[in-house]
């Protein structure tokens, strides 16, 4: 049993939803500064190019232009998430199209655009590197010569050419375990760049103070990682950076690291003014980043009964042009390709590529989904090959809590094997209920098992009892949409047994918000959330000991009452105190006025699960010390195939996670209903094309999202293992809700035609190739 | 140079004159110059629908809209829906609901609800559907906007009633 709890579990809604609802709330191209200029940026029209000169005369004679800024302009600050590896502007050489070179303020947008046309830059164009092939031909150039100069985190880190990263594990004897194998399927896949598509492209607010002290506003998903950037970026300590998180328009990673933010900031250092950057769409395509694309061989084995006894994994990414978090991704993907099953002998690597193209960088997912299709995809094949059902093998092999998880961290919790079931109900229920597909239609069912993490790295939070009784509570938690305002202040009125109405949160901003690593990896709830929890409990306690003081009690007799109380514990029954009570605003009052200090309570801390065993799983190169709070579930899609023109329908799809306590069930739904629409893109259609190193497709005209028509039913069922650690019980789902999506769809293509594409996205003319290969 | 052009517009219900280049569209007019930001720029190409506002009604894209056109015809902006106190029955049933994630589509497609529920108050599932279907969300996967659109049908109807 569960306890009952008064704010956790509740739908409730939205704190920023009328705001957003009424048009109030304030996106970053919605604010203007007194005295404010515009700013446009010079891209670069090669894919790698040497840059020999600038030409700006004919730039600053458009009337209005305040400032132009070029790499002659800058010292060569290195910026980057794992390996410093970009500049502000590009910087001597240009590495993919699009890649600013320069950038004008002035003081209407479009003499800030004419001028940034305007802008002459020779260059000496050099053979373009534009695939993972191309990256290892020895025979192309190398993209970064400096490569062997720059600043990165790890020492383990062996790469030549344009790889970039290389990453290893590897646990029991996979050689040896081969031979045990009665079924072993091998395939390799291959995996496009998505791009997020946010809805709000890229924009970024820059003002400046008399000091040279820059304050940013901008879409983001976390204060301190845009501050540090910049701060890089530009040369500038952190006491001159400051960055503000106004409301944003989406996120799903793509906002995990800068994108307009420097430049802007540069441009309002020099002019001493503030300026503004909105990206058009189509740049915003053309510049941010995108999902790696991959090429993963994959070959697992079992017995007989469908026991798994060894996987091997083989990824290679495409990085683009800067390594951004390509580290972290190809780490990640790695830790992921077993995923929630327990396969004792497995081999693993992850290689990335500079290639000339965008930086491919933070996408929800982050490596998991590219390694996912190729697992579960080869699961069907292995029970097809062994004649078993695809769900059964999947059952067999699910891990349960104790297991461990690849790199040897024991999980303390695990639903995988409840997210199985209750999907297979839902989906046999339906198979029987659903019409039958039209005429030339096959149906097919289809499913994949999927996991992720919800913490690593630091979070803090403040919590603040005010005069009157009601909090102000302070976190980095960014609302990027997700829900994670809502959350965390459900976390703390939770703990405080407060109504939420009594939760005050603070917008973060660096200069006030305690550390938060970023929102990103579905950690906001579990990590973040775990902090706000703790400094909540730390102003229980304060008000406790004023309560105890004010009482003349043993703090020890007292605890909270909801809303705003304290009052003495059920088994203190034969004392004067009995019915006796003191409210959050006496003992506030008190702390403020009296005795002790106004309460505020503070926790920070860093993720504490235990550590990879990085010598027992042969561990090189991988970016994390360790990661946790594992998420699993299962999605699970029927579509109908058109056998004559290859089109895939998605017509019913169950979603099941296991979110260890749902503190807001509405946004759980949420997030795997939106999830599945965005893995249902990736399945079928969305697919960034570039020819030979210019993207053709940057609008959302040529790169298709799915609309309301596509996207089915998803039924949604949240499963609920308690996650020890995590703020009361509760884990994330954000990421993973996209995770298995594509391969759901996969097996179910293959479950109605007999075959499906092993490439993404599984395009009609894909369908057709594999319903009529001749 | 383009010309300039002073025209008046009615935006809800008050009345703007403007002075503006003749091909500034309606999005820019609304944004720009009357600071009306709740009608976002999605795309500025007519593909996304985050621009949408009423005209007489009807749901049109901002960003493919000349502005200096809109003489003469009422136009109704995300703004104009909600009084101090309360929002209206759509915007609060996509509180409600969780139809808002990030927010940036929920001007369109309130508006765009709006529309089609002040023509077709019956209008079920498959017509809210088929009404938002230019409209894109990135974030909710399209299910509690047309819970929310169900949900302020219902409440119409109630009533009405
Ligand atoms: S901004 Fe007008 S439709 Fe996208
Ligand atoms: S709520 Fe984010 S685009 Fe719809």
């Amino acid at each position: 049993m569960t306890e009952v709890l008064d704010t956790i579990g509740q739908r409730v809604t939205r704190l920023e939803g009328k705001d957003k609802a009424s048009g109030r709330a304030q996106y970053t191209d919605d604010m203007t500064l007194p005295g404010m200029l515009y700013g446009a940026i010079t891209g670069s029209p090669h894919a790698h190019a040497r840059i020999l000169s600038y030409d700006i005369s004919a730039a600053l004679e458009v009337p209005g232009v305040k400032a132009i800024i070029t790499g002659d302009d800058y010292d060569w600050f290195r910026s980057g998430g794992h390996v410093k590896d970009e500049t502000l502007l590009a910087k001597g050489k240009v590495r993919y199209i699009g890649e600013p070179v320069a950038a004008v303020a002035a003081r209407t947008q479009k003499a800030a655009e004419e001028a940034a046309r305007l802008i002459q830059v020779e260059y000496e164009e050099l053979e373009a590197v534009l695939s993972i092939d191309d990256a290892m031909n020895p025979d192309l150039p190398i993209i970064h010569e400096e490569f062997s100069t720059y600043q990165m985190k790890v020492t383990d880190l062996e790469v030549s050419g344009n790889e970039c990263w290389a990453t290893s594990a590897e646990e029991g004897d996979i050689d040896a375990a081969w031979a045990e194998c009665d079924a072993v399927v091998e395939e390799t896949f291959e995996t496009q760049a998505q791009h997020h598509l946010y809805l709000e492209p890229a924009s970024a607010l820059v003002d400046v103070d008399a000091n040279g002290k820059v304050t940013i506003w901008g879409p983001n998903q976390g204060v301190h990682f845009i501050q540090t950037r910049v701060a890089d970026y530009l040369g500038l300590p952190l006491t001159k950076v400051r960055a503000i998180s106004p409301t944003v328009g989406g996120g799903f990673g793509g906002r995990a690291g800068p994108h307009v933010q420097p430049i802007t900031a540069a441009l309002a250092l020099k002019t001493g003014k503030p300026v503004k950057i909105t990206l058009s769409r189509a740049m915003d395509f053309e510049t941010c980043r995108s999902r790696h694309p991959s090429r993963v061989r994959m070959k697992i084995g079992a017995k007989k009964d469908g026991t798994f006894v060894a996987q091997e994994a083989e990824l290679l990414f495409d990085g683009g042009s800067f390594m951004d978090e390509t580290p972290a991704v190809a780490s990640f993907g790695l830790m992921m390709a077993r995923g929630p099953y327990r396969i004792p002998n497995f081999r693993g690597s992850a290689r990335a590529f500079y290639t000339n193209k965008l930086r491919a960088g933070s996408f929800r997912g982050f490596g998991n989904p590219q390694t996912t299709i190729a697992r579960e995809c080869l699961i069907d094949r292995l029970a097809q090959a062994l004649d078993l059902s695809p769900m059964a093998v999947r059952q067999k092999n699910a891990m349960v809590a104790g297991d461990k998880w690849l790199g040897g961290q024991e999980v303390p919790a695990c639903g995988f094997a409840q997210c199985l079931e209750e999907v297979k109900k839902a989906a046999d229920l339906d198979k029987a209920q659903l019409p039958p597909p039209a005429p030339g239609k096959k149906r097919g069912f289809g499913f994949s098992g999927f996991a992720h993490i919800s913490s690593f790295l630091a979070s803090g939070a403040s919590v603040q009892l005010r005069e009157d009784g009601t909090i102000t509570m302070n976190t980095g938690g960014i609302e990027i949409g997700q829900g994670a305002s809502t959350i965390l202040a459900q976390i703390c009125a939770e703990a405080l047994k407060l109504p939420i109405e009594d939760i005050n949160i603070t917008e973060p901003d660096t200069d006030t918000t305690p550390y938060n690593y970023k929102s990103v990896g579905s950690r906001t709830t579990y990590t973040t959330g775990r902090a706000v929890k703790a400094a909540a409990e730390d102003v229980a306690d304060q008000i406790i000991e004023h309560a105890a003081a004010m009482l003349d009690c043993d703090p020890a007799q007292l605890t909270l009452i909801s809303g705003g109380q304290v009052g003495v514990k059920a088994d203190v029954t034969d004392s004067p105190l009995v019915n006796r009570t003191i409210t959050f605003k006496e003992a506030s009052l008190r702390a403020h006025y009296g005795v002790g200090g106004p309460i505020i309570g503070t926790h920070t801390f860093v993720f504490d699960g235990p550590p990879f065993d990085r010598e027992g799983s042969k561990m090189k190169a991988v970016v994390f010390g360790n990661m946790g709070a594992y998420i699993y579930g299962v999605q699970g899609a029927a579509v109908d195939v058109d056998e004559v023109t290859g089109q895939v329908e998605v017509v019913k799809a169950w979603a099941a996670a296991d979110v260890g306590r749902a503190i807001n069930p509405t946004n759980i739904e949420g997030q795997i209903q939106g999830g599945f629409a965005q893995g249902m893109g990736y399945a079928l259609f969305e697919e960034m094309v570039w020819d030979n190193g210019r993207l053709v497709n940057p609008t959302l005209m040529e790169y298709k999202v799915p609309g309301v028509k596509e996207v089915p039913k998803v039924q949604t069922i949240i499963v609920e293992d308690p996650e020890p650690g995590g703020p009361f019980g509760a884990k994330g789902v954000g990421e993973p809700a996209m995770v298995g999506v594509a391969p759901a769809i996969a097996n179910a293509i293959d479950d109605a035609i007999g075959d499906r594409p092993n490439s993404l996205p599984m395009t009609p003319e894909k369908v057709l190739d594999v319903l009529d290969p001749s | 140079m383009s010309d300039t052009l002073t025209y008046d517009l009615n935006v809800n219900g008050e009345i703007e004159t403007i002075t503006a280049p003749a091909e500034e569209t309606l999005l820019t007019v609304l944004r720009e110059r009357l600071h009306l930001t709740g009608a976002k720029r999605g795309c500025d190409q007519g593909v996304c629908g985050t621009c949408t506002v009423l005209i007489d009604g009807e749901p049109v894209r901002g960003c493919l809209t000349i502005a200096a056109l809109c003489e003469g015809v009422e136009i109704t902006t995300i703004e104009g829906l909600a009084t101090p106190e309360a929002l209206d029955i759509v915007q609060q049933s996509f509180v409600d609901t969780g139809g808002i994630q990030c927010g940036f589509c929920s001007s369109g497609m309130i508006l765009t609800v709006s529309s089609i529920l002040k023509s077709n108050p019956e209008a079920g599932e498959a017509e809210i559907r088929e009404g938002i279907s230019g409209n894109i969300c990135r974030c909710t996967g399209y299910e509690k906007i047309i819970d929310a659109a169900v949900l302020a049908a219902q409440q119409i109807n109630g009533a009405a009633r």
